[in-house]
C-alpha cells in the first residue's frame, strides 16, 4: 500500500462548477490531492488540468476511473515518470539588500531562474523547473529570508513518441502511458 | 414555436414520455405548476412531503424501469427531496427532479427560499444543471433523461430560476444529446470474454453473484440461461432480488451480513465468483481481505469504477450486463457441477435460515411467511432499512421479476410509505405491499392521504415492536443491551390512525389471526394497513458483524428452542 506521487492530465468541459465538481469528487472520495493546476487548452470551450496525486495504485486507478465518470471530464491520462515532461512555476519574494544581492543573483543565474521585481529591501524571483528544482532553489534563498511565495504547481504533458504508443489499452485498465 | 420556460419544461417532460409527476409546489416553481392544466398528459400527484416526493418517484421508476419525476420548489423544498435522491444516487434509479430556484438576479443574494440546490446535490446527482436561460431548458431536459436512464442510471436534477420558467424561447425539442466524452458501455472486450469463459471452464465451485444490474439491463432471461446451461448456483444481493426465481433449485438466496448462512459460506468456499452487476457492497463482503478467499472473479459492470474499487478482479468486462451475457452465455460450455450444488445442499440443511422457536408471541419471519403464502409470490414487496427488511429479503419467496423494492445503499427509513406509492402508480394492477418498520413508517405516513386522494390501494405491513429494531439489535449484541433511544413508548394507535386517515386498518398479535388479516386487506378495494404487534426483542440472524468474517457468523441461540 505504497503511496507514491502520480501524475493524471485530464481535459475538462469549461462551465461553471466543473471545478467545483471536480474537487467535490476528490474530498468525498478522500482521494489525497497534492496539487492541482488548471488553465485554457488548444480547444476552445476546454481547459486542460493536471493532478498530482498521493495514493497507492488502488487509489490511483480510483482517482482515474471517477474523473471520468464526471460529465464534464472529457478525457483523463495518467502519466508515468518516464515518459513525463513537467514543468512548475514559482514566484519567490526573499529578503535582499545591496550586501547580498549579487550573491543571490548569482545563485539565481545558475538556476537559469529570473529577478523579476527589485525593491530596495527584497526581490521577487520568478523559477521555472521541475519540483526538484523549484524547491533546491527555494532552500537556496531561504537562507536570505523568504517571506511569500507562490507555486503553480505541477503542469505536465506526455513526451511525443510515448503519446502514441498510449493509444491502445483495455477499457478498465489504466495503464499510464 | 415560442413558448415560456414552463411551458418548455412540459412541453418536454410530454417528449420524454413522462405522465406522471409526483411533487409539491411553491413561490419559486410556481409558473411551472400555472401551465400544467394545459398538460392534462402530465399527471401531478401532489404529495405531502418533498421527500416522498422523491422516494415516489424512485419507486416508480423501479417499478417500471423508466424514469421517474419530481417537482420541488426552491429552498426547503428543495433540500426535503435530498434523502430521496440520495436513495435514488445510491441504488443507480433514474430519476429527474426539477426544483425552482429564486430569480436570477436573486441568486447569491441569500433571498429568501434561496438554497444553492446544484452545490448541495453536487455529490448526489449522477449530475446536475442550473438552467440560466429558457432556451437551454429542452436542451438540458433531454441530456437530463439521457444520462438519468443510460450507462449506470441515477438521479439528475435540473434547477430553474423562477422568471426562467417565465422567459420566452423558441421551442424546439432536440433528437440528440451533446455529450462527447459520456460513453455508454455496450459489450465487453471479446477477448475478456474469452478469459471469462475459460475461467468458467475451469471452475469446480463456481457461484453467480448477481445484483440490481440484472433488474436495470432486464437481464433475466440471459442470468437464467446462463445458470442453467453452465449450473451455477444463483446468489442474490439486496437488490438483485427477484432477478431469479427462489423457487429454481439452484437458487441459494442472499449472501452477507444477514443472508441466509449457507449462501456466505458458499462464496467461502467458492473457486470462482461471478459477480454481474453488482459492487462488493460492505454488507456482502465484510473484511474485505477474507471474502472468498479461495475465489477468482469475473466482474461484469457497467461503471468501470466499480471494478477493483472493493473485491480485485480477476477477469473485468465492461458493458452492459444483458448484452455481455448475450457475449457470454453462447461461448460457455454446458457443464454440471453436481458435487458443488450438493455441497450448498449440506450447507442449506446444516444452516437453516429459521430455527422454529415457541415462544408465545408473534414472530415477525411467520408474518412474511404468510405474505408470501397469500400473495403466492407474486406482489411487489417494498420496504424501509433495518429488521422488517431483513426478514422480507429471508422469508419472502420472490418468484416474479422485479417484485422487491428496497432502500439498500442508502438504507433510509421511510422509504416504504412513498416508494411503495410510486410502485402501486407505476404499476396500477400489481398487488403492492410496504412492508415497513414502525419507526420507518412514523417518518412518511403523511403520504396516507396522498393515497386516499389518489386513490392509490397500496398495503401496509407494519411491523410493530414499538422500538428502533435493528438498532435495538445491534445495542443487545455489541452494548450489552443497553437500549439507549430505541423504545418507543408512545406510538399511535395505528389502526385509528388508518381510520383518521379514511382507510382500512387492522390490528394482528396472534398467529392464526395473520393470513386472514392480509386476505381482507387485500380484497378491500383501497389503501389498507395491518399493524402487526411482533415480538419486541426478536433478533434478525444470522448475522455477521460489521466488518467481520464468515467466522463470526450468529446464528440464531440454541436456548429456547422447540
Amino acid at each position: 500500500m505504497a503511496g507514491h506521487e502520480s501524475t493524471i492530465v485530464a481535459m475538462v468541459r469549461d462551465r461553471p462548477g466543473v471545478l467545483n465538481r471536480i474537487s467535490s469528487m476528490f474530498r468525498r472520495r478522500n482521494f489525497n490531492i497534492v496539487s492541482l493546476a488548471v488553465g485554457q487548452s488548444e480547444q476552445p470551450g476546454m481547459s486542460r488540468m493536471a493532478f498530482v496525486v498521493n495514493g497507492d495504485d488502488a487509489m490511483v486507478d480510483q482517482v482515474i476511473k471517477q474523473l471520468r465518470k464526471l460529465i464534464d471530464v472529457a478525457t483523463v491520462s495518467p502519466i508515468s515518470e518516464e515518459t513525463m515532461i513537467s514543468r512548475e512555476l514559482a514566484l519567490i519574494r526573499v529578503n535582499a539588500n545591496a550586501s547580498n544581492r549579487a550573491e543571490i543573483t548569482q545563485i539565481v543565474e545558475i538556476y537559469r531562474a529570473h529577478i523579476v521585481d527589485v525593491a530596495p529591501d527584497s526581490l521577487i524571483v520568478e523559477v521555472t523547473g521541475d519540483e526538484d528544482k523549484v524547491q533546491s532553489l527555494k532552500n537556496l534563498l531561504s537562507t536570505f529570508g523568504i517571506t511569500e511565495m507562490i507555486r503553480t504547481g505541477r503542469v505536465a504533458m506526455v513526451r511525443g513518441m510515448a503519446q502514441v504508443a498510449s493509444q491502445n489499452g483495455r477499457t478498465d485498465i489504466t495503464q499510464p502511458a | 414555436m415560442m413558448l415560456t420556460g414552463g411551458q418548455i419544461v412540459c412541453e418536454s417532460l410530454i417528449k420524454e414520455g413522462v405522465d406522471v409527476i409526483f411533487g409539491i409546489p411553491g413561490g419559486a416553481i410556481l409558473p411551472l405548476y400555472q401551465d400544467l392544466p394545459d398538460y392534462p398528459q402530465l399527471h401531478h400527484i401532489l404529495m405531502r412531503h418533498e421527500q416522498g416526493a422523491a422516494h415516489a418517484a424512485d419507486g416508480y421508476a423501479r417499478a417500471t424501469g423508466k424514469v421517474g419525476v419530481a417537482f420541488a420548489t426552491s429552498g426547503p423544498g428543495a433540500t426535503n427531496l435530498i434523502t430521496g435522491i440520495a436513495t435514488a444516487h445510491m441504488d443507480s434509479v433514474p430519476t429527474v427532479f426539477i426544483t425552482g430556484q429564486v430569480a436570477r438576479a436573486a441568486i447569491g443574494k441569500d433571498a429568501f427560499q434561496e438554497t444553492d440546490v446544484t452545490g448541495i446535490t453536487l455529490p448526489i446527482t449522477k449530475h446536475n444543471y442550473l438552467v440560466m436561460n429558457a432556451s437551454e431548458i429542452a436542451g438540458t431536459i433531454k441530456e437530463a433523461f439521457y444520462l438519468a436512464s443510460t450507462g449506470r442510471p441515477g438521479p439528475v436534477l435540473v434547477d430553474i430560476p423562477k422568471d426562467v420558467f417565465v422567459e420566452k424561447a423558441e421551442f424546439e425539442y432536440p433528437e440528440t444529446v451533446n455529450l462527447p466524452n459520456y460513453d455508454v458501455p455496450q459489450g465487453a472486450d471479446p477477448e475478456q470474454v474469452q478469459e471469462a469463459v475459460q475461467l468458467i471452464k475451469e471452475a469446480q465451485k463456481p457461484l453467480i453473484l448477481a445484483g440490481h444490474g440484472v433488474i436495470i439491463s432486464r437481464a433475466y432471461d440471459e442470468l437464467m440461461e446462463l445458470a442453467e446451461k453452465a449450473q451455477i448456483p444463483v446468489i442474490t444481493t439486496l437488490l438483485g432480488i427477484s432477478s431469479f426465481p427462489e423457487t429454481h433449485p439452484l437458487s441459494v438466496g442472499m449472501p452477507g451480513m444477514h443472508g441466509m448462512a449457507y449462501a456466505s459460506l458458499a462464496i467461502n468456499e467458492a473457486d470462482l465468483l461471478l459477480a454481474l452487476g453488482m459492487r462488493f457492497d460492505d454488507r456482502i463482503t465484510g473484511k474485505l481481505s477474507a471474502f472468498a478467499p479461495n475465489a477468482k472473479v469475473i466482474h461484469v459492470e457497467i461503471d468501470p469504477s466499480e471494478v477493483h474499487k472493493n473485491v480485485r478482479a480477476t477477469v473485468p468486462l465492461i458493458g452492459d450486463l444483458k448484452k455481455v451475457l448475450q457475449q457470454l452465455v453462447p461461448a460457455v460450455e454446458p457443464k454440471s457441477h453436481e458435487e458443488w450444488v450438493q455441497r450448498i445442499e449440506e450447507l442449506r440443511v446444516e444452516h437453516p435460515l429459521m430455527r422454529p422457536k415457541v415462544t408465545g408471541e408473534l414472530r415477525p419471519q411467520y408474518v412474511i411467511q404468510a405474505l408470501s403464502q397469500a400473495t403466492k409470490g407474486n406482489a411487489v414487496i417494498v420496504t424501509g432499512v433495518g429488521q422488517h427488511q431483513m426478514w422480507a429479503a429471508q422469508h419472502y419467496t420472490f418468484t416474479k421479476q422485479n417484485s422487491w423494492i428496497t432502500s439498500g445503499g442508502l438504507g433510509a427509513m421511510g422509504f416504504e410509505v412513498p416508494a411503495a406509492l410510486g410502485a402501486q402508480v407505476g404499476r396500477p394492477d400489481a398487488v403492492v405491499w410496504s412492508v415497513a418498520g414502525d419507526g420507518g413508517f412514523q417518518m412518511t405516513m403523511s403520504e396516507l392521504a396522498t393515497m386516499v386522494e389518489n386513490n392509490i390501494p397500496v398495503k401496509f405491513a407494519i411491523f410493530n415492536n414499538r422500538y428502533l429494531g435493528m438498532v435495538r439489535q445491534w445495542q443487545d449484541i455489541f452494548y450489552e443491551k443497553s437500549y439507549v433511544a430505541t423504545h418507543y413508548t408512545g406510538n399511535p394507535d395505528f389502526v385509528k390512525l388508518a381510520d383518521a386517515f379514511g382507510i382500512f386498518g387492522s390490528r394482528v398479535t396472534k398467529e392464526e389471526e395473520v393470513l386472514p388479516a392480509i386476505k381482507a386487506a387485500m380484497k378491500y378495494p383501497g389503501p389498507a394497513l395491518i399493524d402487526f404487534v411482533v415480538a419486541q426483542e426478536e433478533n434478525v440472524y444470522p448475522m455477521i458483524p460489521a466488518g467481520g468474517t464468515i467466522d463470526q457468523l450468529m446464528e440464531e441461540p440454541i436456548e429456547g428452542h422447540a
